[in-house]
């Protein structure tokens, strides 16, 4: 439990981090909230030689609206989302996800910017940002660019995060006003992260579904977002047949690992659960 | 008498002596961060040691290569097997009459064994060098399953018992096969069942799984070469016995060894037995001549010191159709790890299992235990709970819920009917205790009544029918649990650890001034001794509490004692303290008669002195004996006012109770609900009712967590999958249930105060209320037992085989 030799930075601006992370190579590991980083390295499951801390760079914390996008700095932590009203009034499946990580002592220090390049399929951030459109915005030495949330995860631990590459910011669109939501997360206690999660955004149109998006976090290497499950649930009112033939659409894209909470057989069951049980509620909440 | 003379009420109140809810004094300084413990302390030029540890389960140790380690900066030295073999410390005695690795001699067996120590000058740099040792293995084939260890062509595991046909306990019927050990009448109980209108059989499993206190153990050992002593600090339940223990294999005289527990965050079975690092810690000190500092992480305590209970327990009960018990014959199949450091009074392979009748009049019984060799880690340490009671007491609470569901008859109403009844105390049970005292009725139907058994009975019919007609998926269970204890090792006549009898001790010195200090053989890890101790001599010699300081845990001035475990303190080291008071009290009557010019007879005890009977203004308060012990003692008399008692208990104590737990469970996920957790504690005279609540609460809280998730888990290779806290299930504020406790009073006849232990009843009589609701629940849809631990997927896994979502 005890991490390997590093040398610490602490760059101002994201361009100086930026350099520093290019020129120092694949050695280098930005550092956000060190609440995934840091215990792999007293693991040594990671041994980084630099880290590079983005607590003193200036222009990563925040959250904005421009427009209909909600803007968030990569750095805000997941208890300043909490604290937003700008959150809880035009995301509130944000706070309500939040609230499902960890305790309050990891909330304070993880960041959202963190959460969501770790690539760690038990993080429950990825597949609620590819539920609702997100997208991150990337900076590189040679500049930057913005990749959709749903084109970023590539493996366990893999995206498209290039080295030197620093993410700074999340796009969110504003989900419509009298949307329905929800973040239906089985875990076996505090702190634990998801044996099964499901989020769901959706609009309701005379007692039917009119728009639906689908999530899922921890049921396969990557999140994944249930495009046929969300199809069979549109134009319906999410009866009991419906209901389950989304549960079954959307065990079909899951292929979680067998772990200590639970084998394949259970994880894929209670996923489909956690649709199911994410649509009810979201429809219920839409008006 | 003027207004200002305190009342009797008043006078007792000013002692805050037994059956006070007196506030935790050690928690003055536990709150604010100010507790002292072992990785507090901090030694001039002090070294910092590590281990290497096996990737492997069963391998053969072909090379180990330090060159590159000692290269790290602060690296000093790397020691192995081959170091510790100069010192004849390769491997050292364990508790159980066994031996056990202390480095790796030639081959592993169980993963994260102990390979060799890295010594540096700071944590840092020994974790660096530990990742710089070269160890070439020679992977093995893995016994994991307990089942297969016996199989004719299971891989050898002990080369080194090659040939030993005989172990510490008897004979060796393998070459996995540590002891057997029986108990009972075989012919008796075979007659029973031939005879048995009604009989059960299952195959009932307790998990290995592990104590976790939030401190992991650790050490500091300092040898001065001048002196030629060698100090420990360390996280010992038992201090005096690691004394002992030092002496007899490190072959330093035992005056020149000094063993101090400082402040112990929690021990529960984990820190009573001796464990590498402190060996390793101890010969790294002698080597480097340094003080040396050994700090377990996380994943090391739950992966390598020690376990606990892994039984299987095949049993059979057989009964007449209406419910009456005639006979109980139990089969254990217990898996040992790699070496057999089960920290049992020596003379009991499988502990005091044999309380496994329970709180039951059964007429014969029968008993037999195999303990066994695996390729897990060694321990089999006493978890909350007094030697392997805890496997009995879930072992036959199943049991008896399995045997009401053959009867059709209600658990509760079986356990009735079968209870020793008050009047047979004291009980000899089939195999072969004696029970000192108990009420079972009184207990079981206040229990019933105050949850309203009757209506929780009916609402679960209602239920089920609801769940039949499927309007709803949850499903609800009554887990019902009475158990009998039996703690307080022990008498010397069945009781000793290498030898030394299991009694305690107690010194009392009081001051002139009236205010004293008690040494005791106990240490306390947060039981709260500090407080109750001190309660107790309050009473006894009516010295108020605040003006006793009770001191446990430095061998150097401690009496010498067994330790804490086993819920022995106040069993054992408990009546210790009452006789030394009462010694006291003898000399204090002494004097007082003679400063009050009466006959001692003449005198009688009154709350916090002595007055003369008849005669109530003539009274000598305790405080004024004290000062008169110093200066004007009676003639012949010598002065001073100071008393040891060490004693012997002449049997054990048998605390009781029953407990519910009614839980409902979605069969959709397998999340359960902990609805209502009710525990009714006989533990005799209560010494401090608001610690005992706090026992009972914690101990629940670990059942609950045992019962639900909390387990050592290996997968076929030998690998650990549940090392971390993440994975072993270790509750918050949040999972844990609300929990209402209750209590009887039945006092041991045989104890100065009355008093039995209460602090591992709960852990104990808990684990069978949480299982027996899990499989309540599950009953009705054809189950008759279902293994724990009872998490979410194995709960789901029951319903899916109960053909729920066919
Ligand atoms: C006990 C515990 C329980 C937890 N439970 C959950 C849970 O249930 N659900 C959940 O989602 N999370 C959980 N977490 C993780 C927590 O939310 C982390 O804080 C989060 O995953 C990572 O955020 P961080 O700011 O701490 O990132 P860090 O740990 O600092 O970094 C994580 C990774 O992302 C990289 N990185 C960080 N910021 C950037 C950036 N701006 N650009 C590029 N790369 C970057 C780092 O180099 C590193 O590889 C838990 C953590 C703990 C300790």
């Amino acid at each position: 439990m005890i991490p390997g030799p590093f040398s610490y930075h602490r760059p101002a601006t994201v361009a100086d981090a930026v350099k520093l992370l290019s020129t120092l190579g694949d050695e280098a590991r930005p550092l956000a909230g060190g609440h995934s980083l840091v215990p792999m390295m007293k693991l040594r499951l990671a041994s980084p030689e630099h880290l590079v801390d983005l607590h003193g760079v200036a222009g990563l914390k925040g959250i904005r609206r421009d427009g209909n996008t909600i803007v968030i700095g990569a750095m805000t932590t997941q208890h300043e989302l909490l604290a937003s009203d700008e959150i809880g009034k035009s995301l509130p499946i944000l706070d309500e996800t939040a609230l499902l990580i960890a305790d309050p002592q990891v909330r304070y220090r993880g960041t959202i910017g963190g959460n969501v390049a770790n690539g760690d399929p038990g993080n429950d951030m990825p597949a609620l940002m590819m539920t609702l459109g997100g997208s991150y915005r990337l900076e590189g030495n040679a500049g930057g660019r913005d990749v959709a949330a749903s084109e970023f995860y590539q493996g366990a631990y893999f995206t498209a995060l290039e080295p030197g590459e620093l993410l700074t910011a999340i796009s969110i669109p504003v989900p419509p006003v009298g949307h329905g939501y929800a973040y239906e997360k089985l875990k076996r206690k505090v702190g634990d992260y998801a044996t099964a999660a499901a989020a769901v955004v959706l609009t309701m149109a005379g007692g039917k579904v009119a728009t639906c998006q689908i999530g899922l976090t921890n049921l396969a290497e990557t999140p994944l977002l249930a495009e046929d499950a969300a199809k069979a649930v549109i134009g319906t009112s999410l009866d009991p047949a419906t209901l389950k033939k989304a549960a079954a659409a959307a065990e079909a894209i899951m292929s979680p690992a067998a772990d200590a909470r639970g084998p394949v057989e259970y994880r894929k069951h209670v996923g489909g659960i956690m649709v199911m049980r994410a649509l009810q509620r979201a429809a219920g909440r839409a008006s | 008498m003027n207004d200002m003379t305190p009342t009797r009420e008043q006078r007792e109140a000013k002692l805050e002596g037994m059956g006070c809810k007196r506030k935790r004094v050690e928690d003055i300084r536990f709150t604010q961060g100010k507790g002292s413990y072992v990785d507090d302390l901090k030694l001039p030029g002090m070294l910092h040691g590590d281990f290497v540890r096996s990737p492997h389960a069963h391998a053969r140790v072909k090379k180990i290569d330090d060159t590159e380690a000692l290269k790290v900066p602060g690296v000093l030295a790397v020691i192995t097997a081959e170091t510790l073999k100069t010192v004849n410390l390769a491997w050292m005695p364990t508790l159980a009459g066994d031996v056990q690795m202390v480095l790796a001699d030639g081959k592993v067996l169980f993963q994260n064994q102990e390979v060799a120590f890295v010594v540096a000058t700071d944590r840092y740099a020994a974790d660096d060098g530990i990742n710089k040792v070269v160890v070439e293995y020679e992977p093995l084939p893995v016994v994991i399953d307990p089942f297969k260890a016996m199989d004719a062509d299971a891989p050898v595991l002990r080369e080194d018992l090659a040939g030993k046909t005989t172990g510490a306990h008897g004979p060796r019927k393998h070459h996995n096969h540590v002891f057997e050990w029986t108990v009972g009448d075989k012919d008796l109980t075979d007659a029973a069942f031939r005879k048995a209108e009604v009989t059960i059989k299952e195959m009932i499993s307790y998990h290995r799984t592990h104590p976790s206190p939030l401190e992991t153990c650790q050490c500091v050992c300092s040898f001065d070469k001048i002196r030629g002593e060698l100090s420990i600090w360390g996280t010992f339940q038992a201090p005096h016995v690691i004394r002992t223990v030092v002496a007899l294999i490190a072959k330093i005289p035992e005056h020149k060894i000094h063993v101090i527990s400082p402040d112990i965050g929690g021990g529960f079975g984990n820190k009573v037995g001796a464990y590498p690092g402190y060996i390793c810690a101890a010969v790294a000190s002698i080597v480097t001549g340094k003080p040396v500092k050994w700090v377990e992480d996380r994943i090391e305590n739950l992966t390598a010191t020690s376990f606990a209970r892994d039984y299987h327990m095949t049993t059979e009960i057989a009964s007449t159709k209406e419910g009456k018990v005639t006979g109980l014959r139990v089969h254990v199949l217990a898996d040992h790890g790699a070496f057999d450091a089960c920290a049992d009074p020596s003379k009991w392979p499988a502990g005091f299992f044999n309380i496994v009748t329970g709180s039951y009049d059964f007429p014969t019984a029968h008993l037999s235990v195999d303990g066994i060799y695996t390729n897990k880690a060694p321990g089999g340490v006493a978890y909350r709970c007094s030697f392997r009671v805890t496997e009995a007491a879930y072992c036959i609470e199943r049991a008896m819920d399995i045997l009401a569901q053959k009867l059709g008859m209600d658990p509760a109403e079986l356990r009735l009917k079968n209870f020793i009844k008050a009047e047979q105390f004291p009980y000899h049970s089939a195999l072969g205790w004696e029970y000192d005292s108990g009420d079972y009725h009184t207990a079981m139907r206040k229990m019933m009544e105050s949850v309203d058994y009757a209506g929780l009975r009916r609402e679960q019919a209602a239920q089920r029918a609801a769940f039949k007609r499927g309007e709803t998926r949850e499903i609800m269970g009554l887990g019902v649990s009475f158990f009998t204890e039996i703690v307080g090792a022990g008498p010397s006549k069945n009781c000793d650890i290498l030898g030394i009898a299991m009694f305690d001790s107690c010194e009392i010195r009081m001051h002139p001034t009236g205010a004293g200090i008690a040494r005791v053989g106990s240490k306390s890890q947060g039981q709260g001794h500090e407080t109750t101790w001190a309660q107790i001599i309050a009473t006894e010699i009516g010295i108020p509490a605040d003006d006793i300081m009770v001191e446990e845990g430095n061998t150097d001035t401690a009496p010498y004692g067994l330790g804490t475990y086993g819920s022995r303190s106040t069993p054992v080291a408990g009546a210790a303290i009452a006789m030394a008071a009462r010694k006291i009290r003898a000399k204090a009557q002494m004097i007082a008669a003679y400063k009050l010019e009466v006959h001692e007879d003449d005198l009688e005890w009154d709350i916090d002195g002595f007055r003369v009977k008849g005669l109530p203004e003539k009274t000598m308060s305790m405080k004024d004996i004290c000062w008169a012990a110093y200066n004007s003692v009676p003639p012949g008399m010598e002065p001073g006012l100071e008393a040891v008692s060490y004693y012997d208990p002449p049997n054990m104590t048998y605390p009781f109770g029953a407990y519910i737990c009614v839980m409902n469970i979605d069969v959709d996920t397998g999340v359960y609900k902990v609805r209502r957790f009710y525990a009714l504690d006989d533990c005799g005279t209560r010494i401090n009712p608001m610690i005992i609540e706090g026992q009972v609460h914690g101990g629940l809280t670990e059942a609950f967590a045992i019962a639900m998730g909390q387990e050592i888990r290996y997968d076929d290779e030998g690998n650990v999958v549940t090392g971390s806290f993440m994975d072993f299930f270790m509750p918050t504020a949040v999972e844990t249930p609300h929990w209402e406790t209750d209590f009887t009073v039945t006092p041991s006849p045989h104890h100065p105060i009355g008093a039995k232990g209460v602090g591992e009843s709960p852990n104990v009589g808990g684990v069978p209320a949480f299982s027996n609701a899990v499989n309540d629940a599950f009953s009705f849809l054809g189950s008759t037992h279902i293994q724990m631990p009872h998490d979410y997927w194995r709960n789901w896994k029951a319903a899916k085989n109960l053909g729920v979502f066919a």
